[in-house]
């Protein structure tokens, strides 16, 4: 699978970073060899097998239903760029 | 019942819908987080960092979560996946400061189920449940509170969903209206939601597609996303049907995409397609293991459901002689069905059905009051009914000691003791009172005499007047034509 101008686009979009144009050539470049070394794997058999989720052999253990955290508008806020009346603003986005 | 077919200017056309609910679960706090779950609380006020995606900032399940989805699965008589694994999926709003959803995508927790429905002709119809998973909900953004900006409140940001998706098996508007409310019952008795769809505390995505009756197969549907009331659910999919078959009989094509539905015009309207691309880049979420179940987890939350609608109905139905339709109506609501089997306790269960749903209800309705203030008990109700198949009092002189247990709450028995509403049952008094009516009418009491036996009812009409109501209706009958003749 090789990556073309137009994908890097797309995933340039769907992430929300801006490639300016004379550096899709680079980027392009860059995933593809990216690509080519993971492809080595696929000299392995990987005929089903799951996909490997976690390599901790543990099951998720549970948190007690609780509530033990919260109220803290203040801090949760600190960083937001823009706030008023205890929510933070935006710009307008109305689909 | 058939389905809706839309009458096009080429034939016939089908309708088919399928749909994806939200439903938030109750639980004290949200599902990967300590912050409680509150609603109505005052802005950012229920939020914990990792509700607000601060950097750093591991999830946590709760269990309750896991708890209230299977009971709900077992509720959709759905099969329990013991091993399920979480996800994310991708994509930027400002309502959602992670970036990703945690969600669950190849395994969720519920797989496949039905549901019956009940629709208003009597019949059922079962649908399908494709599968129900677990996730966490997004913040809200509120838009009118500046004309350039939008105001964000992460309160409901990580409260746990779990998503029901059905099988493409609707095939009528009304079919999804009465999906929704038999779901709304079950989520209520089970108490793992509340179903407030006008809260958004369950939401609904409709898909809808259209084909030629007869058709084989499906053609390109298009997806509604949260339309808030049955109502509403019920009007889009009639409209978004319709906008298919004129697209195709123009030659046209429907192209699958997003649609919002106008709740004041009643049509559906593309949403910008391009920003809203389906490309979600799942996958495995690495803060999660995956969530594994045992037997004897699942049969301990099995051997705590309680009878869910369907079981009760089929009760109603066998061991208290109720049509199905009645039984239907009663178990809907779970209050109303235990209020019910409180006032049916050793009485004429079918008598009191009839007189919940009747004067009852419009009691309540005309007075405003929910059920829970109701001014006459469910024991009241039961003794009311309990008099009249005595014979104590008649079904005339029932509904005036109705109307007075309404205004005063008291016990009927009470009411016909100081009114002397008691039935007159004493053949003697009846007779006397016959006697006296014939003695006024020697007309009408010839002209009966001469064939016009039309006016048997007027003879009845009077002498339950003479007796102000109280005399025996059949007794009264059964006399009177004895004496006519």
């Amino acid at each position: 699978m090789a990556i073309d101008n137009e994908t890097v686009r797309r995933i340039a979009f769907l992430s929300r970073l801006k490639i300016e144009d004379d550096k899709l050539a680079a980027t392009e470049e860059e995933f593809n060899k990216i690509l080519h070394w993971v492809e080595d794997l696929n000299e392995v058999n990987t005929d089903n097998v799951e996909p490997l989720v976690s390599v901790n052999e543990n099951n998720l253990t549970l948190r007690q239903d609780a509530v033990t955290d919260g109220n803290q508008v203040e801090a949760v806020l600190r960083n937001a760029p823009q706030k008023e009346y205890d929510y933070f603003v935006v710009p307008k986005v109305v689909e | 019942m058939s389905g809706l077919i839309l009458e096009g200017k080429t034939g016939k056309w089908e309708v088919i819908c399928g749909v994806e609910i939200h439903c938030q679960i109750i639980s004290k706090s949200k599902i990967f987080s300590g912050a409680s779950t509150h609603y109505g609380s005052d802005p950012n006020q229920n939020v914990a960092f990792i509700d607000a995606g601060m950097p750093g900032m591991l999830p946590s399940l709760n269990e309750e979560c896991v708890h209230q989805a299977v009971k709900t699965g077992l509720g959709l008589n759905a099969k329990i996946n013991k091993y399920s694994e979480f996800s994310r999926k991708n994509y930027f709003y400002a309502d959602l400061p992670q970036g990703y959803q945690i969600t669950q995508f190849r395994y969720p927790i519920v797989g496949e189920g039905t549901v019956t429905i009940s629709l208003p002709d009597g019949s059922t119809k079962d649908i399908g449940i494709e599968r129900m998973h677990i996730e966490q909900d997004a913040g809200k953004s509120i838009h009118d509170m500046a004309p350039d900006k939008s105001f964000i409140d992460l309160n409901r940001a990580g409260v746990g969903l779990m998503e029901i998706v059905t099988k493409p098996d609707f095939r009528a508007p009304e079919e999804v209206g009465a999906f929704l409310r038999k779901l709304r019952s079950i989520l209520r008795y089970l108490e793992t939601c509340d179903g407030n769809m006008d809260e958004g505390s369950m939401r609904c995505d409709v898909n809808v597609s259209v084909r030629k009756l007869g058709e084989e197969g499906f053609r390109t549907r298009c997806e509604m996303k949260n339309v808030n009331s049955v109502k509403f659910v019920m009007q889009a999919i009639e409209n978004e049907a319709r906008r298919h078959v004129e697209v195709y009989e123009s030659g046209g094509e429907i192209v699958q995409e997003t649609r919002k539905f106008d709740a004041l015009s009643g049509q559906t309207k593309p949403m910008r397609k391009k920003e809203f691309a389906h490309d979600y880049r799942y996958f495995p979420e690495p803060d999660l293991l995956p969530l594994v179940l045992d037997d004897e987890y699942i049969n301990r939350i099995k051997s705590e459901m309680v009878e869910l609608p369907d079981a009760k109905m089929a009760r109603y139905v066998k061991d208290l002689g109720l049509t199905p339709y009645d039984a239907s109506v009663i178990c809907e609501n779970k209050e109303v069905a235990a209020f019910y089997e409180k006032a049916a306790k050793g009485h004429d269960a079918k008598k009191v059905a009839n007189w919940l749903m009747g004067d009852f209800f419009a009691m309540l309705n005309e007075k405003k009051l929910e059920l829970k203030d109701s001014p006459i008990s469910a024991e009241n109700l039961g003794r009311l009914v309990e008099l009249v198949t005595t014979n104590v009092i008649n079904g005339k002189t029932a509904k005036d000691v109705f109307a007075l247990m309404a205004e005063t709450g008291d016990n009927p028995e009470k009411i016909v003791e100081e009114k002397g509403l008691k039935q007159v049952t004493d053949t003697g008094a009846i007779e006397a009172v016959i006697d006296e009516v014939i003695a006024a009418n020697p007309d009408n009491v010839a002209a009966y005499r001469a064939g016009k036996t039309a006016l048997m009812g007027w003879f009845v009409g009077q002498v339950m007047k003479a007796s102000k109501g109280k005399a025996n209706p059949g007794m009264v009958n059964q006399l009177l034509s004895k004496k006519l003749v």
